[in-house]
């Protein structure tokens, strides 16, 4: 039987990887085929690969580099940042990338998140959205890398999206983004419970409890991290690390 | 030279560069030359049945792929829904199988103790090998890949039967007979274990 997948998300910033708190302070971690590959090795369930650069700097996926870092990762491997046509979607399926994660493309074209399904499958069709929590508690949708309001509400959206072929909803908290204080359970708990299909909780994992409280408590399918597989100790230096299959076996 | 039949659907950058890391030569091609010169193919396939069956009928490459499998009996792999494809039918589509094997395509269908698993079966699960095979040689046992899908094979000639997969029912998850061969799941994503199984198809496969 399949157990929960728990997913690595490395955020790509020019030619380098880098990890952010709430969505600033990029910190930079190395050259990203490096990474991946040490991922491969580690023989992890899956990767994300967010260019967190690409919308706001109104620029397309960087192909190259990203079929260089395809032919090291024999993994599923989702990626997103400036998807904005199906002559993306096509080059990017054709260098080996199955997952194709649209964020401020799905909310400004949703048609593209039908097109992809109906190319690729809907299993190739993944929707993120980046969540905020307002002062009276109310969750919001932003995109621009949070850098936009939408005033959408995340359930709403989730429920719009699967009707347009989304195949699987990444929910990526901003306030919970690089502080390894767990993730928002309860904003993903609401996604999932209003959706069928798998939801990946993001933002917030500091401790493979945090990842088990999440699929558990927040019906989550997968949870994505960043933190937890990057930075060792309090000083957060870098250091690549994935827990062993027996250790996923006892926590999920 | 083996070739990944282009038709339009699937992942084929990922099988090609698996096969390059296992040292074997590989080529993606829609080309019906390219495809005739082939030792070997790969019948890709992700998405609904329907679509890839139509999309496979609308390159013309059915016949062609159709004479060097049946006739020239070249050793084929079928991956996730190409190895549905060569099943008779599926209750996701109308479309007619290729029927290479005597199998169908079926929905999950759940017992209540079950209920809860989710469709589609998206992740990484297990294959336990019920025959021997070239295709399943240095098989490791802690083998495990990757999958994705919402509708499964039942093979009625159960000696067809390589490996079984557990997913609140019993999925057939390698197939084999004579030259025909599929998984349900993805050895191009899936690490070691399913590089492996393409270099046994590789290698191993005459």
């Amino acid at each position: 039987m399949i157990r929960p997948r728990v997913i690595p998300a490395l955020l790509l910033r020019g030619q380098g990887l880098v990890k952010t708190v709430k969505f600033k302070e990029p910190k930079y971690l190395g050259d990203p085929i490096n990474i991946v590959r040490i991922f491969n090795d580690k023989e992890v369930d899956e990767l994300v690969l967010l260019d967190i650069t690409a919308t706001p700097e109104k620029r397309g996926p960087q192909f190259d580099l990203l079929k260089n870092i395809a032919g090291e990762a024999f993994i599923p491997l989702a990626y997103g940042g400036g998807i904005r046509s199906m002559d993306d979607v096509k080059k990017l399926l054709s260098i080996g990338i199955e997952k194709l994660i649209m964020n401020t493309s799905a909310m400004e074209t949703p048609s593209l998140v039908r097109e992809v399904a109906d190319h690729a499958g809907s299993q190739a069709a993944v929707v993120s959205m980046d969540v905020k929590k307002g002062f009276l508690g109310k969750y919001e949708v932003f995109t621009h890398c949070g850098q936009k309001k939408t005033g959408l509400d995340p359930v709403k959206h989730a429920v719009e999206m699967e009707k347009m072929g989304a195949g699987e909803i990444i929910i990526n908290s901003i306030d919970r983004d690089g502080t390894m204080q767990g993730y928002d359970v309860e904003l993903v708990r609401k996604v999932a419970d209003s959706v069928q299909v798998p939801v990946v909780a993001c933002g917030g994992a500091g401790n493979l409890s945090h990842v088990s409280e999440v699929i558990k408590q927040g019906h989550a399918s997968a949870a994505a991290a960043g933190s937890i597989f990057v930075f060792q100790g309090p000083l957060r230096g870098v250091l690549i690390s994935y827990p062993t299959p027996k250790e996923l076996k006892e926590f999920i | 030279m083996i070739v990944v039949v282009d038709y339009g659907v699937g992942n084929l950058g990922s099988i090609v560069n698996m096969f390059k890391k296992v040292g074997a030569k590989a080529v993606a091609s829609s080309d019906p030359a390219v495809i005739k010169d082939a030792e070997k193919l790969i019948l890709p396939g992700v998405g609904a049945f329907d679509a890839a069956m139509r999309k496979f009928h609308e390159t013309g490459l059915v016949p062609v792929v159709g004479e060097l499998v049946l006739e020239k009996k070249i050793p084929v792999l079928g991956l996730c829904v190409g190895l549905q494809l060569m099943t008779k039918g599926s209750e996701e589509g109308r479309e007619a199988g290729l029927g290479w094997f005597d199998a169908e395509t079926i929905r999950f269908k759940f017992d209540d103790e079950n209920a809860h698993l989710k469709v589609p079966h998206m992740g990484w699960n297990e294959a336990h090998i019920v025959r021997e095979h070239p295709l399943v040689a240095d098989w490791d046992p802690e083998s495990r890949f990757y999958f994705v899908h919402s509708f499964h094979v039942v093979a009625k000639e159960t000696d067809a039967v390589l490996a079984e997969t557990d997913y609140g029912v019993k999925i057939h998850s390698i197939l084999g007979r004579g030259n025909i061969m599929g998984t349900q799941f993805h050895p191009e994503k899936s690490h070691r274990f399913g590089m492996r199984l393409l270099k046994n198809f590789a290698e191993n496969i005459r």
